[in-house]
């Protein structure tokens, strides 16, 4: 054996090559650590109600006897049974909103991407304004903007519309609170700006040289806005109706303001099962199947949207 | 064609082709598929475990571990929970009657308004009581079918009748003997709450409404009746008219009033099923005519001229709110001594001036008249003995009736 040089390399090598390990491993954790307040969040307040809540599914008895797992899956049948109204009902009514949201979201917030200018800003903030009152005091208000002595109905029944959406069965007599219409308005007023803001992100992103150069290709406008911007904007889109599907499928505080019977909504049943009837494991059911549906249709929605047959 | 599916026929290259798929396609067994099937598998048994696991155990509770220690004496406070607009309000803000107890005996009350809906209430103190902890508050005010639901789990202390010497005297004969809690072993009432008609005159076109049949039946109020969302109010008016009387309700005579109901709705007659929300609606006149909470009528006539009220020949309901003191309140003594307060006529005159309800204090009369001499003659809130007479409360029901019974309302509401 050589002797060994001070200075050589080899003695060192290993003391040298510890610590860069153990950062090395110190910094493939990093992302975990980073991961754990999120997943802790979500396993108390995601995945444990969402375990407790299938176990109460499948759970007999009642207040006073407590309530025992038996495995009893026939709730769900009767529950789909007794209540698939208010289910085609609920996302009758969400689609229908959602689809005017759209509808009355996009030019606004293409309006505000490219034609605003230095409105920008206070357009945006008249959008997300209504946010700053409470939900419940919104949706009142439209009682007040609805009621059947108002100026709105009035109009509406002067011009004959009202005859026309009786005829559709979608208003009663000479009203619009406490029927179908009422209640779609109050869910397409609610939920516009979740529709809103991200068409806006997603549009606002485009770069406007795209529109230039499809101009001096000899697109006409209209075909620029189908060629280029619609498809460009589809993140914005499919965010957008997901954003507000889901929550307007969930509601119950429009149908109970401004339905009447006929308008009750699946979040209704849901709620009366759980605080009025106190049948937990029905209402547990019902919020079960809710989910499930949710998520097929919103499964079916993305790979459709993926694949740009939507387009 | 029959040879292509017989294994020994398949030729090199498709043996090859399964092979693949098996160990590199889509559908390929490799570690990594095997552990994430073991991983999906572990938690679904894991996740079925953790279902059968759970489970809500009975609500009712032995009368032995009801009480807490009493802190009353060293801890000069009472919290008590009410419904909002329950309490006189003087400058400021204050509560006049709360003020002067505390002027009086030293003890401080947190007022709390936090009870708004009995059910929603009953679902947020619900899980502290069911597991046997104190829910923070010494004195709840609730509607009598819930106070009974609650004494009936055994969430309520018996209150000792010698801390209420008031209370006990003062007490008005209707209010003393209820059915769901007799003797008031338990509770002593705030208030008693009329369900009558209410209608809008200028809606109605000076028509008067007058009784259950014509809300359901008159053509001229289609689409334009409220009923109430509780049950037992809106139902035992129906009962009422029907010639039932719902101190006796029979399982058929329910379903009569229910069918009674439905029909009417399918009609369209009926606008829609409220709460506390009837009093906008009656106001704009969006509904003509509804079931009403008399308190709410005497408040709603003073700012609108058109409203009137009309107690039915049949009868009307009448329930009430009680005091309860729930299991583990820290401070009972303080809360009993509060209550006691509360039973002195020219305490509960104050409170009756304001807030309008049936005073279920006896000799309050005198006390009131020298505030407001026309509201002690107000029928509405202290009962003359015609008024008295036609005053009918719902039989308490056990929780297996209150489930069915509610269940089929719900389905009356559309929920």
């Amino acid at each position: 054996m050589a002797t060994v040089t001070p200075d050589a390399p080899p003695a060192d090598a290993p003391v040298q090559q510890a610590p860069v390990r153990r950062t090395a491993v110190r910094k493939r954790l990093v992302p975990y650590w980073l991961l754990l307040p999120g997943i802790l969040w979500l396993l108390v307040f995601f995945a444990a109600p969402l375990v407790y809540q299938a176990s109460t599914s499948v759970q007999t008895g009642s207040l006073e006897e407590g309530f025992k797992v038996t495995w009893h899956l026939q709730t769900y049948g009767d529950a789909l049974s007794e209540y698939y109204p208010q289910f085609l009902r609920s996302v009758l009514y969400a689609a229908t909103a959602t689809v005017l949201c759209l509808l009355l979201g996009y030019p606004l917030a293409y309006l505000i991407a490219f034609r605003a200018g230095r409105w920008r800003n206070l357009l945006m903030v008249l959008v997300i304004a209504p946010f700053f009152t409470s939900f419940l005091i919104r949706t009142l208000a439209w009682k007040t903007i609805l009621s059947d002595g108002g100026p709105v109905v009035g109009a509406l029944g002067s011009l004959h519309v009202l005859d026309v959406t009786g005829y559709l069965e979608i208003t009663a007599g000479q009203r619009v609170l406490a029927t179908p219409l009422a209640v779609v308005c109050g869910l397409t007023y609610n939920f516009l700006p979740f529709m809103i803001l991200p068409l806006y992100t997603s549009l606002e992103r485009i770069d406007g040289r795209l529109h230039e150069a499809a101009g001096d290709l000899y697109a006409r406008p209209v075909t620029t806005f189908r060629k280029v911007t619609f498809p460009l904007s589809m993140p914005g889109v499919v965010a957008g109706t997901l954003l507000t599907f889901i929550p307007a499928s969930g509601d119950y505080i429009n149908a109970e303001l401004l339905g009447s019977t006929d308008q009750k909504m699946i979040g209704n049943v849901i709620q009366s099962q759980f605080l009025r009837v106190l049948d937990y494991p029905t209402a547990a059911a019902l919020s079960f199947i809710l989910m499930a549906a949710i998520l097929a249709m919103v499964t079916v929605y993305i790979r459709k949207s993926g694949t740009e047959d939507l387009v | 064609m029959e040879a292509r599916h017989d294994p020994e026929s398949l030729s090199p290259p498709q043996i090859s082709a399964i092979r693949r798929s098996l160990t590199s396609g889509r559908m390929a067994v490799t570690r990594r598929s095997l552990l994430r099937a073991g991983g999906a598998g572990a938690i679904a048994v894991g996740g079925l475990g953790a279902l059968g696991g759970c489970g809500i155990p009975p609500a009712g509770r032995t009368e032995a571990d009801n009480s807490a220690d009493d802190h009353s004496a060293e801890e000069k406070r009472v919290s008590f929970s009410n419904w909002t607009e329950y309490m006189d309000v003087g400058k400021g803000n204050r509560h006049p009657t709360l003020d002067a107890f505390q002027r009086r005996t030293g003890i401080t009350v947190k007022y709390t308004e936090d009870i708004n809906d009995n059910v929603e209430f009953f679902g947020k103190i619900k899980p502290q009581l069911a597991a046997g902890q104190a829910t923070g508050r010494d004195l709840i005010c609730v509607t009598d079918w819930l106070a009974a639901r609650m004494i009936r789990l055994g969430w309520m202390q018996r209150l000792d009748a010698a801390q209420l010497p008031h209370a006990y005297a003062h007490l008005a004969k209707p209010f003393r003997t209820p059915d769901w809690d007799p003797g008031r072993a338990h509770s002593y009432p705030w208030t008693g709450i009329p369900a009558v008609i209410a209608y809008n005159k200028k809606a109605t076109g000076g028509r008067k409404v007058t009784s259950v049949s014509q809300l359901l039946d008159d053509p001229q109020l289609k689409g334009r009746v409220g009923l109430l969302t509780e049950m037992r109010d809106t139902v035992g008016l129906t009962l009422l008219d029907m010639g039932k009387r719902p101190e006796t309700v029979t399982a058929d005579d329910y379903d009569a009033a229910i069918a009674r109901l439905q029909k009417a709705s399918d009609r369209g007659q009926i606008r829609r099923f409220t709460g506390n929300d009837y009093t906008g609606d009656l106001t704009k006149g969006d509904i003509a005519a509804c079931m009403a909470w008399a308190g709410d009528l005497i408040q709603l006539q003073a700012d609108n001229p058109e409203i009137e009220f009309a107690v039915p020949d049949a009868g009307y309901m009448t329930a009430t709110d009680n005091l309860l003191i729930p299991n583990k309140a820290r401070h009972k003594r303080n809360a009993e001594r509060l209550i006691d307060y509360f039973y002195e006529p020219k305490v509960a005159a104050k409170i009756a001036a304001y807030i309008n309800y049936v005073c279920p204090v006896d000799g309050v009369r005198e006390e009131l008249a020298k505030i407001d001499k026309a509201l002690a003659d107000n029928p509405l809130i202290l009962p003359d003995e015609e008024m008295a007479a036609k005053s009918h409360a719902f039989r308490s029901l056990s929780s297996r009736e209150e489930a069915a019974f509610e269940d089929k309302f719900a389905k009356l509401t559309g929920a």
